[in-house]
């Protein structure tokens, strides 16, 4: 088996007194679906958070495609990373947000272009074509020049979805990305996911609370509390067999079996 | 006097109002950035700079800090004109609560912003200047025409420091001719005009930048 494309190794996070993370580890595969579920506060977002460099750690490593995320070497040894690290580790990365996070003063388009011409230096005309195609796939061909605020929720998330792919990540973090919408809006968010893991292989790691759809998509889930992965397995064996107390308890609770 | 004079001296004195205005406005929005942006983003000992700078100019009469601009620093060895003391007092003094504004409008750009902006891997200058700035120049417009209109204002201090501005043709009309009831109505009207004609200005920015974001009010 090749090398992890995402390996956590004892990290410990802290948010003031609070203890997220004491002694976290964790490995995702390439091209593996990991879904992560568990009660709020348990540190779920946490850890998506940490992977797109929104928040550092206190402690322990993270390696990403093979090179640590968040030091780098320097003179024979390790040392935090410098922005220009980070710069370069954000590549492998690709994030969708709860809250969509959209830039309100930019159309549907610019959304899409503005980071692959400015950061990637794409020309305007293939990063409009790509962003076109992003637009087919998340089926919103036509809003293209439309601002955010004149769309509805699922359409934004399609949007943020779009504008994630459009910096061809390696790896997509998807946090929460259907919490904040209307229930009869999450599955047209959910299908645009749906296509795209049958259309290419992503690695790709999701924050849920979308438990059915959990179990279809994922390779492996896990069951997250209290900062640490309780349980973990494939999903037909998480969400039908599970062994722990704790996770029963929270799909329950869920489900209401 | 006939009231055509009237009117015609008030005007000369209005377009010296118009001229301060014209050159501490700008030195004004120049202080308000970049102070504004060196109070959240600069290395310590610069924000502490940003810090006396905008408290000093906060704290203290816009009055007596164009006296000491005009009349105390020549005794220090820099002798200023009258007209460059009055656009450089105004100017920092209304730059010292502009840079308060375009912190406030900055921060308050929603956190999720930055957050999209780092995950897209943009320089930390393109996140500020392509993402947050835009959004934020549409927060500070309303705060800015409000300083704008103070500015306009406050110029009437310089009449103080000898410059024949609207205020000091006023009271000069109304030392010799007496005729206080035309004069200051006049003086008024012309006041009234000047800032209105900033408003004017103000709504038009305000409506070209807020493009997209769905501000504007109750009709939106």
């Amino acid at each position: 088996m090749s090398a992890p494309i995402i390996e956590f190794k004892n990290v410990k996070k802290c948010f003031g007194e609070t203890v997220i993370f004491s002694d976290f580890n964790f490995k995702v595969e390439e091209n593996e679906i990991v879904s992560i579920i568990g009660p709020s506060g348990s540190g779920k977002s946490t850890l998506l958070r940490i992977l797109m460099t929104l928040e550092g750690i206190d402690g322990g490593y993270i390696n990403v495609a093979g090179e640590s995320l968040w030091h780098m070497p320097w003179q024979g040894r390790y040392v935090p990373a410098n922005s220009k690290h980070l710069h370069k580790m954000r590549n492998h990365l690709g994030m969708v947000f709860q809250h969509f996070n959209l830039f309100p003063h930019m159309t549907v388009k610019r959304n899409i272009t503005e980071a692959p011409m400015r950061v990637k230096g794409v020309s305007r005309t293939e990063a409009e074509k790509f962003a076109e195609k992003l637009l087919r796939l998340v089926g919103l061909a036509d809003k293209a020049d439309s601002y955010p605020n004149d769309l509805s929720g699922g359409q934004k998330q399609r949007v943020g979805i779009a504008r994630a792919l459009a910096m061809k990540p390696s790896i997509l973090l998807l946090d929460e990305i259907t919490s904040a919408l209307d229930p009869e809006l999450v599955d047209e968010v959910l299908d645009v996911i749906r296509n795209l893991v049958k259309e290419e292989s992503f690695t790709m790691l999701l924050v849920t609370h979308e438990m059915y759809f959990a179990r279809e998509i994922s390779d492996r889930v896990c069951f997250f509390d209290k900062g640490a992965i309780v349980e973990e397995g494939e999903p037909e064996a998480i969400f039908t067999q599970p062994r722990e107390e704790r996770t029963k308890a929270f799909l329950n609770a869920y489900i209401g079996q | 006097m006939e009231f055509g004079e009237i009117v015609s001296v008030l005007l000369q004195g209005a377009i010296v109002t118009i001229q301060i205005v014209a050159m501490a406005l700008p030195l004004a929005v120049l202080m308000a950035f970049s102070f504004g942006l060196i109070r959240l983003y600069a290395p310590a000992p610069f924000k502490q700079i940003a810090i006396i700078y905008i408290e000093f100019f906060r704290g203290t009469s816009a009055l007596i800090q164009l006296y000491w601009i005009y009349f105390v620093l020549p005794f220090f060895g820099i002798t200023i004109d009258a007209m460059t003391a009055a656009v450089v007092a105004l100017g920092l003094n209304i730059g010292s609560y502009g840079t308060e504004v375009v912190r406030g409008a900055i921060q308050s750009v929603p956190k999720g912003q930055y957050e999209a902006s780092i995950a897209l891997n943009f320089t930390s200058s393109q996140r500020l200047w392509r993402i947050i700035m835009p959004q934020a120049l549409v927060n500070m417009i309303p705060p800015f025409g409000n300083l704008a209109i103070e500015l306009v204002k406050a110029t009437s201090l310089v009449s103080l420091i000898t410059i024949g501005d609207l205020t000091f043709k006023a009271k000069m009309l109304a030392d010799t001719t007496l005729q206080v009831g035309e004069i200051f109505g006049v003086v008024l009207l012309f006041y009234f005009v000047m800032a209105q004609f900033l408003v004017f200005f103000i709504r038009r920015l305000e409506t070209h930048l807020s493009k997209g974001l769905g501000r504007g009010g109750l009709h939106s």
